[in-house]
């Protein structure tokens, strides 16, 4: 189980997760427009005319598709790995607290915060760190290695200044 | 193989076991903690590019064989330069602010990181969904300066193995490098 824990044995493995996708899915693994759908059919819920008649969710329906279930089973296995590795749930994250302090709420509304502006970018990007950052440059595509660069270029700087 | 690929019931199996695989191996190697994605973009843990480049590594090589004995047919992102420029930059920003990225905020939220879960998870659909209902405002702007070409041997118009080759040379020297510095 150990030898999981090795970056470069789990970044190979990944690798052959991503040749099995294209060769058993036809698909590359991505794992942004999973949630871009997910939100279309939970607004759905309270106006279906104009999620039916939205330009975006005509491009990309909302509805349970291979990505949806990907990233459910992403969920899944790492629930899996986090109960078999036997270690304790992180309360808030040691590099958080350090620098803000133990409050949860903070914490909550910092990671909302950075998970809608993610989200907006992911969708402009057209990708996200699985999608563009391994999928799109392991196939050699062009936006996908500027996607990339800017994802940590935009990263590290916006991390260097928080902390 | 075709019928496979166009058989719903199966391709939402297939999601799901790919997923369960991918988040196993995500957890497993550390990447789902909000403290190793921090740690490398502060430029201290550099587990995250290692996981990263060694996945690239080995799945560039994988996909073109597949595809060179038509096994698989290549799937390149689409999009326009600016595209990739504001929206990589805007989702920098976001990331660095969250902690986790879309596939690795699912891991979290697996092995039980509040902030994924109540924070998160639940950001990212709101960030999306905003998108989607200002899509038809910011199509010209993300369809302007389109590639007409969409990956590097396409645009250099050069057999795509001369290109894999120093491209795997390329990512194997950083790693070796990262190594080096004992990072």
């Amino acid at each position: 189980m150990d030898i999981l824990a090795n970056p470069y044995i789990a970044g190979a493995i990944i690798g052959l997760l991503s040749m099995a996708s294209f060769f058993f899915s036809d698909k590359p693994i991505g794992c942004s427009t999973a949630y871009a759908r997910v939100s279309g059919m939970a607004a759905k819920l309270f106006m279906k005319d104009k999620i039916n008649k939205n330009l975006f969710f005509m491009k990309f329906p909302a509805e349970v598709d291979w990505e949806v279930m990907l990233v459910i089973g992403v969920f899944i296995g790492a629930f899996l790995s986090f109960i078999l590795s036997g270690e304790s749930r992180v309360r808030i994250p040691d590099i958080w607290s350090l620098r803000f302090g133990n409050s949860l709420l903070l914490r909550v509304i910092a990671a909302f915060a950075g998970g809608v502006i993610m989200g907006f970018g992911a969708r402009l990007a057209g990708g996200c760190t699985s999608g563009h950052g391994i999928s799109g440059t392991l196939q050699l595509s062009v936006s996908s290695w500027i996607a990339v660069i800017m994802f940590f270029a935009a990263g590290i700087v916006t991390a260097g200044l928080i902390f | 193989m075709k019928k496979i690929h166009s058989n719903k019931k199966i391709q939402l199996l297939l999601g799901l076991l790919t997923g369960i695989g991918f988040g196993f191996i995500l957890h497993r190697s550390g990447v789902t903690k909000y403290d190793v994605i921090i740690g490398q973009l502060l430029l201290y843990d550099f587990t995250v590019l290692k996981v990263m480049l060694t996945a690239v590594m080995v799945g560039m090589w994988g996909v073109y064989a597949l595809k060179k004995f038509n096994l698989a047919t290549l799937h390149p992102k689409t999009s326009s330069f600016n595209s990739s420029v504001f929206g990589g930059l805007v989702f920098g920003l976001g990331f660095a602010l969250l902690g986790y990225c879309p596939g690795t905020v699912a891991g979290a939220a697996g092995s039980g990181a509040l902030d994924a879960i109540l924070g998160g998870v639940p950001g990212i659909l709101v960030g999306s969904f905003i998108f989607a209902s200002l899509y038809h405002r910011m199509e010209n702007f993300l369809n302007r300066n389109s590639f007409s070409k969409f990956t590097f041997p396409e645009i250099i118009g050069v057999n795509e193995w001369y290109l894999i080759l120093p491209a795997e040379l390329l990512l194997l020297m950083t790693l070796i490098l990262i190594e080096r510095a004992g990072l």
